[in-house]
């Protein structure tokens, strides 16, 4: 069983919730769809939604809520 | 208390200017920096320099007791906020003084007064200054809110009394409509703002932005004349003249003195700014708002006047009486202030962070450039996309268009995208040229002659 990487395309701050009083977009071991959201990057000030890009299973966080991240950066991971 | 020394409680390019403006007074300067700016140009030019917080925001710059132990550490008189962050928040004011420092800035109950819309609007009534005509204060209920439109007519703006910089606002065009957005505008207010209550305004549909620079010393209150903020972007202002040029005398007589009752009503000391309204077709002006801060845009005030604004506000905190009169207080020619954002305006002005690889800044005489920015320094994703401002004086407005159309063409920032062409653009165009446009002009324009312009650049490329 492989692992494929979801990478931020962005810098900035990530957020797996579109806002404090809401379930995350995805828990940890859902399964995704190339089109799912799977978070957001904040980046001055503006809010970019991530898709996952890959259909997978069991998404594995590897970024915290409200952490900062760097473009090309492993944000989470999910199973084939 | 003289000031001695001065905190920085700030980043970016204010942070700069504020350090410039301590130096200039002979002041040992600190500044404070979350994590991701240990790399900023503060940090460089400050005699000493503080970590307090992780990047976000309200981790470091929106964190009050790592902002006070650091001032208590380095054994600083006094606190510059600058604007944004904890500038206008009066329990950090107070924090301040409580930690025996002196806050550069009002009291914290100036700050709270002024800062709650509906008190401000109270005060700003008891000092004579016009406002927009709509509720006196807190509406009950939705029947208060019928009750009101009855008077003004429609359409009508409801505005969250803890809100403010353009957010918790809904404009509304019938009573159908009313009764519809009320009961959801209370609910967002209390879960925006801890505070659902909320109050109401008529729509004034073509309005300028116009706005009186104030300065105090608890005792003594001048104007420093007004500034002309109609273009803007998502309420957020692009490009600030001063003075307004257009304002017929009497007006702007009046709009002064009513900025300066107001300060004199609430004791106001350090430097402020008075928002108003200007409804041109009937020549009435209207309160808006105070801010209790610095602004952005007050280089171009200290162009037309000659007054160091910042080395002002610091002084009066320290207990010194206004260096200027209102009569020794004179406009000479005209300037305009450019936001540069590390935005593109042609992808919808998506913000870019990043390396800025070359960095040309004009010179001349009346060109002036407060930034952030130097050859190598990398901008970080996590603060908001300003990276400098560049200010333009010439003798009449009509020669400040044409070195402000040189000075953006000298102005040279490589790495990231830019609002350059965006004021290149403005700084050309017919309606900017003649003072044609009012709060609501620039995002049509950027739809039709800004976008228009684009392509046919691309052609002929």
């Amino acid at each position: 069983m492989s692992k494929l990487e979801i990478r931020s395309p962005l810098p900035g701050t990530f957020y797996r919730a579109s806002s404090p009083d809401v379930p995350p977009f995805k828990a940890d071991g859902d399964a995704v769809a190339s089109g799912d959201t799977i978070g957001l990057i904040e980046v001055m000030k503006t809010f970019q939604e991530i898709p996952a890009g890959i259909d997978g299973k069991a998404i594995t966080f590897l970024v915290d809520n409200e952490e900062p991240v760097m473009a090309g950066q492993v944000i989470a991971e999910v199973e084939q | 208390m003289t000031i001695r020394s001065v905190l920085v409680a700030n980043r970016g390019e204010i942070a700069v200017r504020v350090i410039r403006a301590a130096k200039a007074l002979g002041m040992r300067t600190v500044q404070v920096h979350s994590a991701a700016d240990a790399d900023m140009l503060a940090v460089k030019l400050a005699d000493e320099a503080v970590n307090i917080g992780p990047p976000a925001p309200k981790k470091s710059y929106l964190n009050i007791e790592a902002v006070i132990a650091a001032a208590k550490a380095t054994g600083v008189d006094a606190v510059h906020p600058g604007y944004g962050f904890l500038s206008e928040n009066g329990d950090f004011a107070d924090a301040v003084v409580n930690a025996g420092l002196i806050f550069i800035g009002p009291s914290g109950d100036a700050i709270r007064l002024l800062g709650d819309k509906v008190a401000a609007r109270k005060v700003a009534a008891k000092a004579g200054v016009p406002t927009v005509p709509g509720s006196d204060g807190r509406l009950d209920d939705l029947d208060a809110a019928k009750k009101v439109v009855e008077k003004t007519g429609f359409p009508v703006m409801i505005k969250a009394a803890a809100g403010g910089g353009g957010r918790g606002i809904r404009i509304v065009n019938s009573i159908a409509e009313l009764e519809n957005q009320f009961p959801q505008a209370s609910a967002e207010a209390a879960a925006a703002f801890g505070d659902g209550g909320l109050y109401m305004e008529k729509v004034i549909t073509k309005a300028r932005h116009v706005e009186v620079q104030i300065l105090g010393d608890g005792e003594n209150f001048v104007h420093c004349f007004e500034r002309e903020c109609s273009l803007q972007r998502r309420r957020q202002k692009v490009w600030e003249e001063a003075p307004s040029f257009l304002l017929p005398a009497d007006v702007r007589e009046k709009l002064c003195a009513s900025a300066v009752a107001l300060a004199r009503e609430v004791k106001y000391r350090g430097a402020g700014t008075v928002e108003y309204l200007y409804d041109e077709d009937a020549q009435e002006f209207y309160f808006i708002e105070v801010n209790t801060r610095i602004q952005v845009e007050h280089p171009v005030t200290e162009m037309i006047t000659g007054i160091d604004l910042v080395q002002e506000m610091i002084k009066v905190c320290g207990g010194a009486t206004l260096s200027v009169k209102q009569d020794d207080i004179k406009v000479h020619g005209h300037a305009i202030e450019c936001r540069i954002n590390a935005e593109d305006p042609a992808k919808g002005f998506m913000p870019a962070p990043g390396l800025v690889t070359t960095l040309k800044v004009p010179e001349g005489e009346g060109i002036r450039f407060d930034t952030m920015l130097y050859e190598g320094y990398t901008v970080p994703p996590f603060y908001d996309s300003l990276l400098g401002k560049l200010i333009v004086w010439a003798e009449t407005r009509d020669a400040c268009l044409a070195r402000l159309k040189t000075a953006l063409e000298g102005l040279v920032v490589e790495g990231v995208p830019t609002t350059i062409p965006l004021h290149l653009a403005l700084a050309t165009d017919d309606h900017v040229r003649r003072g044609d446009f009012h709060t609501r002009f620039l995002e049509p324009w950027l739809e039709s002659d800004f976008a228009t312009a684009g392509d046919k650049k691309a052609e002929v490329a």
